[in-house]
C-alpha cells in the first residue's frame, strides 16, 4: 500500500465524520428489511427505496462526504503541504485518494444496495445495483475530487449537483438527465439486471461513454489543478 | 551548494500588491527574512517553495524554476508557518511517511537521524496532537530535513518556543547552514534574529528595504534617535539637566512628563540614572516609546 493511500486512509477513519458515512446505508437496508418483512409488493417500494433513496440520496452524498475529504480536509487543515513538498508527480498523489475515495464509497453503497436488491427482485438485480453503484462512486469521487480543488466550497457546490441539478431539474428539464450521473448509473444497472423496477432515461452507450469520460476527465482535471496549487496567503 | 534567485520578484492580490520587486540570490548559510506582520515575507516564502506563482518575475533554484516542478523538493524542504500536522499519527511515523514519500533508500533510517538532530527520540512515539507547540514544530523540522535537503525554508519557525527551545533551533539551523546548507527562516520579532549571524533580508510592506550583513543592520537600528517617556518626582529639574547631556537630542515638557529624544540608546539609559541620582530626583517611569517594530522598520525604509 502506498504512503499516500495509507495517510489517506487513515484521515479518512480518524475523523468523527466518516461516521457520518454509516447512517444512510442502514437507514436504506432497514427500510428494505422493513417491506420485505411486511410483505409489501417489491413494485411498489421498490422504485422510491433502490433509486430515491438508495441512487439518488446515498450513494451521491456517501461519495460527496468521502471524495470531498481525501484531500479537502488536508487543504482545510493545511497538512496538503506534507505531500506537496515531495518530489512526487502530481497524479502519484491523485489517483491513491481517488482509489481510496472511490473504493470506500462504493463499498459503503453497494453493500446494501445489493442487498436491498436482492430483496426487491433477484441476486441478479442486486448485483447489477452493486456495480453500477460502483461505477457510480468512481464517477461522483472524481468529480468531487476535482472540486475540492477547483473552490474552496466544495461540499456545497457538490450538494447543489446532487440536490439542484439531478433531484430537482431532472424532474422537470429532461434534457438536464444526459449529464446527471445518477442516471448513468440507472441506465446501467438496468442493462446488466433489466428489470421493471428501474425506469431509465438515458442510453446504455450515452451512459457508458459519459462515465468514463466524467471519471477521466474531472481525474486529469485535479492533476492539473493540483500541480498549480497555490496556498493561499494568510495574513498574519 | 544550491543557490535560490529571485530576480524581479512580484506578486498581487487584485488590487493590492503583496511582494513589490524583489531580487536576491540565497547562497549557503543562514540567512533571516525580517519583516512586520503583513510585509509579505510568508507570500514570498510561498513563491521560494513552488506554492504560489510569482505574479512576475522568477524564482528559481539553481537554475530551476520552482512553480509547477515538484523535482525541485528533492533539494529543497519547507516548515510552513501553519502548525498542520497530521494529529493522529505519532511523530516518527509522520517523519518516516515523509522519507517513504520521498523515496529514500532507507526512509528508517532517515526518520530516525531526523529526529535525532531535533532531539525529539524520547517523546517519538507518542502521536503528535498531544505535543507542546515547539515539539509540534521540532516534529515539522524533522520531517523537512529528512532528505536532508540543500535549501530548507521555515516561516516563523520561533513562533511558540520557549527560549531554550529556541536556542536549540537556532544552533541546528546554524549547524545546517554551516555544513553548506542554504537556510532562510522568517521572523518579525528582531530580538530572535539577534542571536543569528550571517545576511539578514528586511522587508517592509513589500518591498526589500534592507539587506546584508546582519550586524551592520542591527547598528543603524539601535544608533536611530530613541524616544522615551519619563516621569519623575521634578520634571523641569530633570529636563535642564538633561539638555546639557550630549546623547540627549530634544526634551519636551508637557503636563504629563518628559519626552526625551536620544540619539545614542546606551549611552542615555546609563546617564540618566546617574543625573537623577546627583540631582536628588526620583524617576517614576521610563519607557521607550517608540520600541514598536513597526517603527523600527520604517526608520529603517527612511534610512
Amino acid at each position: 500500500m502506498s504512503t499516500i493511500t495509507w495517510i489517506t486512509a487513515r484521515g479518512l477513519f480518524g475523523r468523527r465524520r466518516f461516521l457520518l458515512l454509516l447512517p444512510l446505508p442502514l437507514v436504506l437496508l432497514g427500510l428494505a428489511v422493513l417491506c420485505r418483512s411486511l410483505g409489501v409488493d417489491p413494485g411498489e417500494w421498490g422504485p422510491p427505496v433502490l433509486v430515491g433513496l438508495g441512487l439518488a440520496v446515498v450513494l451521491p452524498v456517501v461519495a460527496l462526504i468521502v471524495g470531498t475529504g481525501v484531500l479537502g480536509a488536508e487543504i482545510d487543515d493545511g497538512t496538503v503541504v506534507h505531500i506537496l513538498t515531495k518530489p512526487l508527480p502530481r497524479w502519484q498523489i491523485v489517483l491513491p485518494k481517488l482509489a481510496v475515495a472511490a473504493g470506500v464509497s462504493a463499498a459503503t453503497v453497494a453493500l446494501p444496495l445489493y442487498v436491498a436488491g436482492v430483496l426487491a427482485e433477484s441476486v441478479r438485480l442486486g448485483l447489477a445495483l452493486a456495480v453500477a453503484a460502483a461505477l457510480g462512486a468512481l464517477a461522483y469521487s472524481a468529480l468531487f475530487l476535482a472540486l475540492s480543488l477547483v473552490t474552496r466550497r466544495p461540499v456545497l457546490l457538490g450538494l447543489v449537483y446532487v440536490l439542484i441539478w439531478e433531484g430537482l431539474l431532472g424532474n422537470f428539464v429532461s434534457g438536464t438527465k444526459v449529464l446527471s450521473i445518477q442516471q448513468y448509473v440507472i441506465a446501467l444497472a438496468d442493462r446488466l439486471a433489466p428489470t421493471g423496477l428501474l425506469e431509465t432515461s438515458v442510453s446504455v452507450p450515452v451512459a457508458s461513454v459519459m462515465t468514463a469520460l466524467v471519471s477521466v476527465g474531472f481525474t486529469v482535471l485535479a492533476i492539473d489543478r493540483l500541480r498549480s496549487f497555490s496556498v493561499a496567503g494568510e495574513t498574519s | 551548494m544550491s543557490t535560490l534567485s529571485l530576480t524581479g520578484v512580484s506578486r498581487w492580490y487584485g488590487n493590492v500588491v503583496a511582494v513589490n520587486d524583489i531580487s536576491m540570490a540565497l547562497g549557503p548559510g543562514v540567512t533571516g527574512l525580517l519583516g512586520p506582520n503583513g510585509a509579505g515575507k510568508t507570500t514570498l516564502l510561498h513563491m521560494m517553495a513552488g506554492f504560489l506563482a510569482p505574479s512576475r518575475g522568477t524564482v528559481t533554484l539553481d537554475d530551476d524554476p520552482t512553480w509547477r516542478n515538484p523535482d525541485v523538493y528533492r533539494r529543497l524542504g519547507l516548515v510552513s508557518e501553519r502548525e498542520a500536522v497530521q494529529g493522529f499519527l505519532t511523530a516518527y511515523e509522520f517523519v518516516l511517511a515523509s522519507a517513504k514519500l520521498h523515496r529514500l533508500p532507507d526512509p528508517a533510517a532517515a526518520a530516525r537521524r531526523a529526529i535525532d538532530l531535533v532531539e525529539l527520540e524520547s517523546a517519538q512515539d507518542r502521536r503528535i496532537g498531544t505535543y507542546s507547540k515547539g515539539m509540534r514544530q521540532r516534529a515539522r523540522v524533522a520531517a523537512a530535513l529528512v532528505h536532508d535537503p540543500q535549501v530548507l525554508l521555515l516561516d516563523e519557525p520561533f513562533n511558540g518556543m520557549d527560549p531554550r527551545q529556541r536556542l536549540h533551533m537556532m544552533q541546528l539551523l546554524h549547524t545546517l547552514g554551516d555544513a553548506g546548507r542554504t537556510i532562510l527562516f522568517s521572523s518579525h520579532i528582531l530580538e530572535e534574529v539577534e542571536q543569528v549571524s550571517g545576511t539578514v533580508q528586511v522587508m517592509v510592506a513589500g518591498r526589500l528595504a534592507a539587506s546584508g550583513d546582519f550586524r551592520t543592520i542591527r547598528r543603524l537600528m539601535t544608533n536611530r534617535p530613541h524616544v522615551f517617556a519619563v516621569r519623575s518626582t521634578d520634571d523641569r529639574a530633570l529636563a535642564v539637566a538633561l539638555i546639557a547631556e550630549v546623547s540627549v537630542s530634544g526634551v519636551e515638557l508637557d503636563p504629563t512628563g518628559l519626552t526625551v529624544r536620544a540619539g545614542d540608546y546606551g549611552a542615555f539609559t546609563r546617564a540618566l540614572p546617574r543625573i537623577a541620582l546627583s540631582k536628588g530626583i526620583r524617576v517614576r517611569q521610563l519607557v521607550p516609546s517608540d520600541e514598536s517594530l513597526e517603527s523600527v522598520f520604517s526608520y529603517l525604509v527612511e534610512a
